[in-house]
């Protein structure tokens, strides 16, 4: 490998030894391609005319009403797909196509992430296979739907409990025995070098645009960006446009599921050790003896025991700061952008939204704050229903 | 104890090395299974302590870790195992775990506890050589042996890499893919032995895959120090899960079948 992928101490490519060299042949691609020009100019032609970028920055007055300040939000929802992953899937697949591969994989809990490849992979024409836990079909059988109309295999993963943790671990099997002619497009900014760097780089865009937005628009930087933090790519992918403006605050919302104390969430930086899975060293939910423990959320997407090491760096070094979103605030915050704006916020988006509701009278009425609205909630109405029914 | 190199160059043949997941499928019967593989001809011993995500290891071997979790297994009752294993025959154990349990115990620690229970070498299966330099110092500090697996991927430069790092035995995975039992061996196998040895003195054992006595003549004809047999031992437990009994005599009669045409 040409790099360490370390994020302080965290990061690195803790994998066995036969994936070495799929990492490194991904690393070369990657550094090899990035920046050249004619690869910058095609995947710029697929984000405006596939996934319809730029997205809007939209500033949403009568939910900033609600919380006393101004609240813009960076619309991912608006994406080709309704989430932000596309912005992703779209590089690494073009990455496999410069690369000679004709297959790709693709891991997902909530489906967002498997629709995205398999979107790309019927716009590439690329054979492509779908790893999800058998719970997480159950739980998000439109978006299995869809990605077997675009042409996608869905492989049902029956090890562990059947969620994103064994939907990774079996997607890596499943590489570790085809790297000769697959590409694994990884969803997040977590799993091995060169991953984090790979995906964080495909999102950077919606921190790029937002910060020319926020220069047209409000004419300075903003007070404050926040979003949901699941593995953090969508975080990481508005945060780099910022990273270097040490005044604009950085505020990562990970799901505090029924509340950290009862042990039923995801809060993997806030409540988290440091420890090694899925090939990096990050925080970690684990038992005292160092087994992985499950997750619980209301949303599927933030739904895993690791997170991206990056993130772990910016919390130690405070650059970032970290907090959780519980279940029943989430979905007030679903609810109350519903009826204020008539858009539906995808819950993981919602974890954002909530913690800048709870903010309401601790910002001066004048602040600006970016809230990364990752995806929109179509895809949430069954769930979101299920909790909260509707009076006639 | 006895080290690896004494043991591979006092053998005229390969060595047999069953691999059993630790407190599969409870302490007490994977305790008696053990003891049944030594008494039936295990040269050296591979144990692995469960783990919830096993990303190296087939179905057959991830059921066993579930089954052995489910039964209370953890770090400590592992180091107790390994104890009286050792006060049962003092043979050579090569452990094999998942670099986070390591390091939940204390990677110092860990390595001095196993050690001092008994344990030759370690092979953690998600640490290739690049990351290793955080467990190489108080890996051979404790008195341990690294050991580091070479696949059919891995080009040559790289395995002379893996070889220097290497003061146990190199884990030759037979085929590109996790563990777990297949029909026929990799015909990749005997290349990769004959490679390997012209590159390094160190002892070349191979695993991954090796389901059958043939396989294990097969890659002992092509020049390999041992045979590591893991997820057909670890099947035979998980098809007589209702009687102990049936375990042991299916594991027995396995082990004896194969050494008998090793030598």
């Amino acid at each position: 490998m040409r790099q360490k992928g370390r994020f302080g101490q965290y990061g690195g490519f803790y994998v066995p030894e036969v994936l070495i060299p799929a990492l490194e042949e991904l690393e070369a691609a990657f550094y090899d391609h990035y920046q050249d020009e004619k690869f910058v100019k095609e995947l710029n032609w697929f984000y405006k005319h596939y996934a319809g970028r730029p997205t809007p920055l939209y500033l949403a007055k009568r939910f900033s009403e609600q919380v006393g300040f101004n609240v813009y939000l960076k619309r991912e929802d608006l994406v080709h797909g309704g989430a932000h992953k596309l912005n992703n899937t779209l590089g690494q697949a073009l990455l496999a196509k410069y690369m000679g591969k004709s297959k790709i994989i693709a891991e997902t809990g909530a489906g967002q992430h498997g629709l995205a490849t398999a979107m790309v992979g019927a716009l590439f024409g690329m054979e492509t296979k779908i790893f999800m836990g058998v719970i997480d079909i159950e739980r998000q059988s439109v978006n299995v739907h869809k990605m077997k109309l675009c042409g996608a295999k869905v492989i049902s993963v029956e090890g562990g409990t059947g969620t994103l943790k064994d939907a990774i671990n079996d997607a890596l099997r499943y590489w570790t025995a085809n790297v000769t002619d697959t590409f694994y497009i990884f969803g997040s900014t977590c799993g091995p070098h060169p991953y984090p760097t790979v995906v964080k780089h495909f999102q950077s865009v919606i921190g790029t645009e937002a910060k020319q937005q926020c220069a047209e628009q409000i004419g300075k930087l903003p007070d404050m960006i926040v979003a949901c933090v699941g593995g953090g790519s969508n975080a990481l992918g508005i945060f780099t446009g910022f990273i270097d403006d040490k005044n604009v605050k950085l505020i990562g919302v990970e799901a505090g599921g029924e509340g950290v104390s009862t042990g039923k969430h995801a809060a993997t930086i806030v409540a988290g050790k440091v420890g090694i899975l899925h090939g990096a060293k990050s925080y970690l939910l684990q038992d005292e003896n160092g087994q992985v423990l499950e997750t619980e959320s209301v949303s599927a997407g933030l739904d895993y025991s690791a997170v991206g090491p990056e993130h772990c760096q910016l919390k130690d070094s405070g650059r970032a700061q970290y907090y959780e979103a519980e279940d029943e605030d989430v979905l007030d915050a679903f609810e109350l952008l519903s009826k204020k704006e008539g858009i539906l916020p995808a819950l993981e988006s919602s974890h954002a939204l909530a913690w800048v509701m709870k903010q309401k009278g601790k910002l001066s009425s004048d602040a600006n704050v970016i809230v990364n609205l990752s995806g929109r909630g179509d895809k949430d109405v069954s769930i979101v229903e299920k909790y909260r029914p509707l009076m006639q | 104890m006895k080290a690896y190199k004494e043991l591979f160059s006092e053998l005229d043949r390969a060595a047999l090395i069953p691999f059993f997941v630790i407190g599969d499928p409870d302490y007490d019967t994977s305790l008696d299974i053990v003891k049944t593989a030594i008494d039936a001809g295990a040269d050296v011993l591979e144990l692995g302590i469960p783990f919830s995500d096993p990303i190296a290891d087939g179905p057959t071997i991830q059921k066993a870790d579930i089954r052995a979790l489910k039964a209370g297994m953890n770090v400590h009752r592992a180091l107790e195992f390994i104890k009286e294993i050792k006060q049962y025959k003092d043979i050579p154990i090569g452990l094999l775990l998942y670099y986070n349990l390591i390091y939940q115990y204390g990677t110092e620690k860990f390595f001095a506890d196993f050690h001092a229970a008994g344990v030759n070498s370690i092979l953690i299966a998600d640490m290739s050589i690049d990351d290793a330099d955080e467990v190489l110092a108080p890996a051979q500090a404790a008195g341990l042996d690294t050991v580091f697996m070479v696949t059919p991927n891995t080009e040559d430069q790289r395995m002379k890499l893996i070889a220097s790092k290497t003061t146990g035995f190199i884990y030759t995975v037979s085929v590109l893919g996790v563990t777990g039992s297949r029909e026929s061996l990799s015909d990749e196998v005997e290349g990769l032995v004959g490679k390997l040895k012209k590159l390094t003195d160190v002892p070349v054992c191979v695993g991954f895959g090796i389901s059958k006595p043939e396989h294990a003549v097969a890659v002992a004809k092509a020049g390999a120090d041992g045979v590591i047999i893991g997820s057909k031992i670890v099947s035979l437990i998980e098809a007589n899960l209702d009687s102990k009994e049936n375990i042991l005599s299916a594991i027995s009669q396995f082990i004896k079948d194969v050494k008998s045409k090793l030598i």
